[in-house]
């Protein structure tokens, strides 16, 4: 498994737990707003799970027009 | 000090305690209704005296402390104003709050403020005013302001110059983002890191602490560390009602009011 995909998959894994979805019905390429039925204040939830997770710092204009999860991923990478 | 219940928040006081709980839909925006409620509240504070020894400033609401100034509200009512009236009524409000901002941060007491969610903007300037802000781990500050064509109104810039160094001021300001509770603490805005849904509890343990000492080298002691940048606030005042006028103001609170992005929060 490459850096990036395992980056997506832990992303998968931490979303499915936290707003209990099923991880296998998650898809890199979901848009995960749609996918995980969430608002403004639950992206910035999860944003602050991300960050925790990966100990890194992840400013939120950086995810201006990213709704998906393998795009998250790659702007998680950047910061590792 | 009686105990107070509003519409926009509501404060008791037990064993030199005094907690004060925002608690309006959505998520606690500072409009008229949380102004006049705020007013009442550091009049009764003052009035209290050493009855008072620890005030905690906390929220009710599940998104978090407070997203700041009621912009629907600020927007609404400039809209049925005349120009010279609008900006009349924003001098006002302002004159207002900091009053209120300015009397919470000089007041002898210790103050905390406990927060969780969202501290954005108006109710990052609440949490300022205290002595020390313990946040809960999923806790996120930002001043969005400059994406409105403004600058935070409420006493934030004067505060946050005074409390941490120039390289945070000036990202949190100039980019508008939010930061989590422990890059907070790593930069000296956050005093303790509470697990999730525990700020309160940890607040009101360091409260019980407080209440041993003796109040008045309590507040000698806060004389001495802490003093409230009266020239720098009055400045806020005059550039935010400088730049109020701007048609980005107009065009900022308008997208803002209207929007229908799933990051409406996001700068």
């Amino acid at each position: 498994m490459s850096t990036l995909e395992k980056t997506t998959d832990e992303i998968l894994q931490l979303a499915a737990a936290h707003f209990k979805v099923p991880r296998e019905n998650l898809r890199a390429d979901d848009d995960f707003f749609k996918t995980l039925g969430i608002n403004s204040l639950q992206a910035l939830d999860l944003l602050t799970r991300i960050e925790q997770h990966f100990h890194i710092e992840l400013p939120d204009y950086e995810l201006q027009g990213v709704s998906d999860f393998r795009t998250l991923a790659e702007r998680i990478q950047s910061r590792l | 000090m009686k105990n107070f219940t509003g519409k926009a928040l509501s404060w008791r006081i037990a064993g030199g305690t005094v907690e004060l709980m925002l608690d309006r839909a959505p998520c606690n925006e500072i409009g008229s209704a949380t102004l006049a409620e705020l007013e009442q509240f550091v009049d009764a504070l003052a009035a209290a005296g050493e009855d008072a020894r620890a005030l905690i400033i906390s929220s009710a609401r599940s998104e978090g402390f407070c997203a700041g100034a009621d912009l629907r509200e600020l927007f609404e009512r400039s809209q049925a104003m005349a120009q010279r009236e609008r900006l009349a009524g924003v001098r006002d409000f302002l004159e207002r709050i900091h009053r209120v901002m300015n009397a919470i941060d000089s007041a002898p007491l210790t103050t905390i403020a406990a927060v969780h969610g969202v501290i954005f903007g108006g109710g990052f300037e609440l949490a300022l005013t205290c002595d020390m802000i313990i946040a809960d781990k999923m806790a996120r500050f930002a001043f969005p302001e400059l994406r409105l064509g403004l600058i935070p109104g409420f006493g934030g810039i004067p505060r946050l110059k005074r409390d941490i160094g120039n390289a945070v001021v000036r990202d949190l300001l100039l980019t508008g983002r939010s930061i989590n509770a422990a890059k907070a603490q790593s930069a000296g805005l956050v005093s303790q890191v509470a697990a999730e849904g525990d700020a309160l509890r940890v607040a009101r343990a360091t409260a019980a602490q407080i209440n041993k000492f003796d109040s008045k080298t309590t507040a000698a002691a806060k004389r001495f560390i802490k003093s409230v940048p009266h020239d720098e606030l009055k400045r806020e005042i005059e550039i935010f009602c400088d730049l109020f006028l701007q048609p980005a103001v107009e065009a900022g609170l308008r997208k803002f009011v209207e929007s229908t992005d799933a990051l409406p929060y996001l700068p």
